[in-house]
């Protein structure tokens, strides 16, 4: 279970690059908000998914 | 199925001698009646209605459409256009939007089964509901890529990328073969399985932590305000859930669409 607690580490950095960078894309370009969107939760959905497998780990093992 | 079977696993287990922290042994129902579970029922009803309400919205099919009509054609067009249309292309996107549109409602519904009360199970919890799910999508996008391409033509497709010559081959020929056929499956279905188990079991902890600092521990000051925040942390929990439970799907539907898309492209 700490170990699990050490694997959250990388995907929430992970996650918070990914949220910025689409800050700064919506904010530089209002317009592209729409197609930045589908890639923005499209890239949370793969960084979660290590967190997740950690979290299915700590349990299974 | 009467109320107390229902209602059996919501109940906190209460324990006299300490707390025991809730584990994956709570997802283990007790079978309703025969082998049948609570997820196997959950199935069948998110089944059912899905079909009533989807049915109830196209009954009248009108060409101005009432209340009903509209949040249908709305999610409708939803997943039709931002996620089989931008994914799969213009040219062959029609034929999978029905699958796709029933795969979206059909892990939206039996998510939030875990939010209703006396349902409050997310089928998905348990992992051999996901697996399946992973299973059917990665039967639709090999046999989608092997009709287009032929087996050969699809393996190559599939373990070639655009550019790459000579002994890099040797290296990129096998990592990629392994994460197109068989790490997608897996961890599709893992998302899925284990956002919904992770979820239900922080709701779980809350909820028994709270009862039992409240009502079984001693009465101490910190332990009840520790209890009152727990049930505090329990509703921001279960809100967060709502919207977890909404991105699964919509990624689980968003990523059957872009794999499809894929094993669809022209030679690139």
């Amino acid at each position: 279970m700490l170990g699990y607690g050490v694997a959250t580490i990388g995907p929430g950095i992970a996650v918070g690059l990914i949220f910025a960078a689409y800050i700064n894309g919506v904010a530089r370009q209002p317009e592209a908000q729409g197609r930045l969107q589908t890639i923005a939760i499209l890239g949370f959905a793969l960084a979660e998914a290590l967190a997740i497998i950690g979290i299915a780990l700590a349990f299974a093992l | 199925m009467t109320a107390a079977t229902l209602l059996a696993p919501v109940l906190p287990m209460a324990s006299g001698n300490g707390f025991t922290p809730p584990g994956p042994r709570d997802f283990e129902l007790p079978p309703i009646f025969g082998d049948v579970t609570k997820p196997m029922v959950l199935i069948v009803l998110s089944t059912v209605l899905i079909f009533a309400v989807t049915y109830a919205m196209a009954r009248k099919a009108a060409v101005v459409p009432g209340r009903l009509q509209f949040a249908g054609e709305f999610a409708y067009g939803a997943v039709r256009n931002s996620i089989a249309r931008d994914n799969i292309g213009s040219e062959h996107f029609v034929k999978f939007v029905p699958y796709l549109f029933s795969l979206f409602a059909f892990v939206l519904v039996n998510n939030y089964f875990g939010l209703i009360p006396l349902l409050q199970f997310p089928s998905f919890s348990r992992a051999g509901m996901a697996y399946g799910l992973a299973a059917l999508t990665w039967l639709l996008y090999n046999g989608v890529g092997i009709w287009k391409h032929g087996f050969l033509g699809y393996l190559k497709h599939t373990c070639i990328p655009a550019g790459v010559s000579g002994i890099m081959l040797l290296l990129i020929v096998p990592l990629e073969f392994f994460s197109n056929i068989l790490v997608r499956p897996v961890t599709l279905a893992l998302r899925l399985f284990a956002n919904m188990f992770a979820g239900h079991l922080l709701l779980i902890l809350f909820a028994l932590g709270g009862e039992y600092l409240l009502f079984e521990a001693s009465s101490s000051v910190m332990n009840i305000f520790g209890g009152v925040m727990s049930f505090v942390m329990f509703f921001g929990i279960s809100t967060l859930e709502l919207l977890v439970m909404f991105l699964q799907a919509y990624v689980f539907t968003l990523l059957t669409a872009m794999y499809v898309g894929g094993a669809l492209a022209d030679e690139h």
